[in-house]
């Protein structure tokens, strides 16, 4: 009997050596003469176990990992091609990780073909697209508007209403833009999904597309990504020949097709008008708002700009019914967050959860705390722009209204955890450093501010007028997240200003009673 | 310089009818020529009815884009958060003893590009890089060296 195996092809199990366990144990299995048949899929988001190699068996697909290359031979000695094996996880789906997950936007990505539309249709998937196809434009946009949905790149606003924006604003061509600039540090969601779901994310696309009134969508994917730009790519064809993109969209006649774009390394075009203006041919310059974009945006026209993940999640919305995606949730957040947990962490990868669940939850529970077995000092959420949280504030509940009443965000969802030997003084020099390289240099606040924000934490570091340093950074900060035109100088003060506040003794000032609260926390 | 101008004409022909082609242009002419050559702006702003100083001004923006050819192998250390969480301090210097080379440099022999990158979405499985297109993870200060070897500088 042949064996079905399943390896990741996604560039993270690569880079840890998928490729070469793929390999492995298709020699390994010729060499007892064995046939086997290894499916490359995407992957579960389960970083910590790739490469994560799994087998078909009549109770369900069995999991073995981290799988070395040199593990093959005695893994499948041991009996791997029949799901057999001491150093077996069992069901993969019973793995503790995976099973607590609320799965609606990551449902098949590591489980599927990623290359198969059949098998994203065996999967359910294009079911969204064939009911959006037999709806009025205005009742999609209302399906999305009830499930609660809201903008996955970090804003939050309801995607909704930008929908409805462009549906009502006349113009002879209107764009669907999905933003896949995904460069947050920490995140990766839409890189595990362009790899594991592509299908998704075009029917999504197609979706917007259908509500709207628009004829032609950009993926802006970035350039440090290849592996999903090229998996995109074969999808965006594939789903050209099976009529699901072109002259008539899933038998309407409506026409929709995708072109992708490929950034090249400029971090702020992951802001919308800086996309816009890259994808016009342009430098990744910031517009000024408004107009907005839903308005008048991409070569001057009506444009939906969305996450990509916003995108994703719509095909189950309308799939599943918009009751189904807002019957989860916290507070005005509704439905599920693809959580990314990263860095110095035991357990790291992709959690998509209801949202409300605590970043403590996160940390300590799932993530498992830190890989090197110190204490967690710190936790940055959101990205380079997100606030550092320290255990102190670990019951926190993920929600976009929670963080920001804690003066931090939410962000993509990334999650990079720290432990003891961070030196938060030196984060705080990193945050200015990276947004007076990325900076697009439009507005003033951002393109100097970030300089000597840079120059004034040398300052401190090398331990000059300490206290009147902070002062002044404290200072830049306010001018910066008031007067910069977009998130990458107005955000820079988050990391900047977290890491003051909750780690003074890091910079060389006097502990705070809120941060001696905190080091407390670190301490136990 | 003739050839240059040529095959940038060709290149650009391929994009006809494209809307806001710059970018896959450039992008294009890079993985032609390993860099956009000064030469070749002139015919990328004609075709495009744009300035010369127009397509400069994107090249100088991207940091993708470079002005002169790279090392024949490129190597991209990840400086973002979630490797720094994770020590790619020590990945770096190990790159940059390994190599010879301080980061941010091409080895004097064209044989080796060695730069940061922000981030390359392989944050769980930190520290990472990425070596002539191929993500590599969990490294450490032997596997950079290796990594290095292999190169075969």
């Amino acid at each position: 009997m042949t064996a079905r195996l399943f390896v990741p092809a996604d560039a993270a199990a690569i880079a840890v050596g998928a490729d070469d366990v793929a390999l492995e144990l298709a020699a390994a299995a010729a060499r007892i003469g064995r046939s086997v048949e290894i499916v490359r899929t995407g992957s579960r988001g389960a970083f910590f176990l790739e490469p994560l190699v799994e087998v078909e068996t009549a109770a369900g697909r069995v999991g073995f990992g981290p799988v070395a290359a040199g593990d093959v031979e005695s893994l499948v000695s041991e009996g791997l091609l029949d799901g057999i094996g001491a150093r077996s996880l069992g069901l993969v789906e019973d793995i503790p990780f995976l099973k607590a997950q609320t799965r609606f936007t990551f449902s098949r990505s590591g489980v599927i073909d990623p290359a198969s539309l059949d098998d994203y249709r065996a999967h359910g998937g294009g079911l969204g697209l064939a009911r959006a196809a037999a709806m009025a434009p205005a009742a999609i946009v209302a399906a999305v508007s009830a499930s609660g949905l809201r903008g996955r790149g970090g804003a939050g606003f309801p995607t909704g209403i930008k929908w409805k924006t462009v549906l009502d604003a006349p113009a002879p061509r209107k764009f669907v833009v999905a933003n896949a600039d995904e460069g947050d540090s920490g995140t990766f969601a839409d890189r595990v999904l362009m790899e594991g779901d592509p299908f998704v994310i075009i029917e999504g696309m197609a979706i917007a597309g259908l509500a709207t009134g628009a004829s032609r969508g950009y993926l802006y994917i970035r350039s440090e990504y290849p592996h999903a730009i090229a998996r995109m790519q074969a999808a965006v064809e594939t789903a050209r020949r099976a009529g699901w993109l072109g002259d008539a969209v899933a038998g309407t006649t409506h026409a929709f097709d995708i072109e992708i774009r490929v950034g090249a390394g400029a971090y702020v075009c992951g802001e919308e008008t800086a996309l816009i203006e890259s994808i016009e041919g342009n430098r990744g310059e910031v517009r000024a708002k408004p107009p907005l974009p839903a308005l008048k945006g991409l070569f001057g026209a009506p444009t939906v700009v969305n996450n990509l993940l916003s995108l994703a999640a719509v095909p189950f919305i309308l799939a599943e019914g918009p009751e189904a995606y807002a019957a989860v949730g916290y507070g005005r957040s509704r439905g599920t967050m693809p959580v990314q947990i990263a860095g110095n962490v035991k357990r790291g990868g992709l959690y998509e959860v209801a949202f409300g669940i605590t970043l403590g939850e996160l940390v300590e529970e799932i993530g498992g705390g830190t890989a090197t077995g110190r204490p967690v000092k710190a936790v940055q959420v959101g990205g380079p722009l997100g606030a550092y949280f320290p255990p102190s504030l670990f019951d926190t509940p993920f929600d976009y209204e929670a963080f920001a009443a804690r003066d931090g965000l939410i962000g993509h969802g990334g999650i990079v955890v720290f432990d003891d030997t961070v030196q938060m003084d030196a984060m705080a020099r990193f945050a200015f450093e990276f947004c007076a390289l990325e900076s697009c240099g439009k507005c003033t606040p951002c393109r100097i501010g970030s300089t000597r924000g840079r120059e004034t934490l040398d300052a401190i570091i090398a331990g000059r007028d300490v206290s009147r340093n902070a002062a002044l950074v404290e200072e830049l900060c306010d001018i910066m997240r008031f007067g910069s035109l977009c998130a990458l100088g107005g955000f820079t003060p988050y990391p900047v200003m977290s890491a003051l506040r909750h780690f003074p003794r890091d910079f060389g000032l006097p502990e705070t009673a809120a941060a001696k609260a905190a080091a407390r926390e670190t301490a136990a | 310089m003739q050839e240059t101008e040529e095959r940038t004409a060709a290149i650009v022909a391929r994009f006809a009818g494209v809307e806001g082609a710059t970018l896959p242009i450039l992008h294009a002419v890079q993985e032609a020529f390993g860099h956009v050559p000064r030469d070749s702006i002139p015919v990328i702003a004609a075709a495009l009815n744009r300035t010369r100083a127009e397509i400069h001004g994107v090249v100088s923006f991207y940091h993708d884009f470079r002005e002169e050819p790279a090392g024949r192998h490129h190597v991209r250390v990840c400086r973002a958060e979630a490797c720094r969480a994770m020590g790619s301090d020590r990945i770096v210097a190990g790159f940059e003893a390994a190599l010879g080379i301080p980061l941010g440099t091409t080895s004097a022999d064209g044989a080796v590009t060695l730069e940061p990158v922000y981030c390359l979405g392989l944050c769980a499985t930190a520290p990472a890089a990425m070596i002539d297109g191929k993500p590599v993870a969990r490294l450490d200060e032997a596997a950079a060296a290796r990594l290095a070897r292999e190169i075969g500088r």
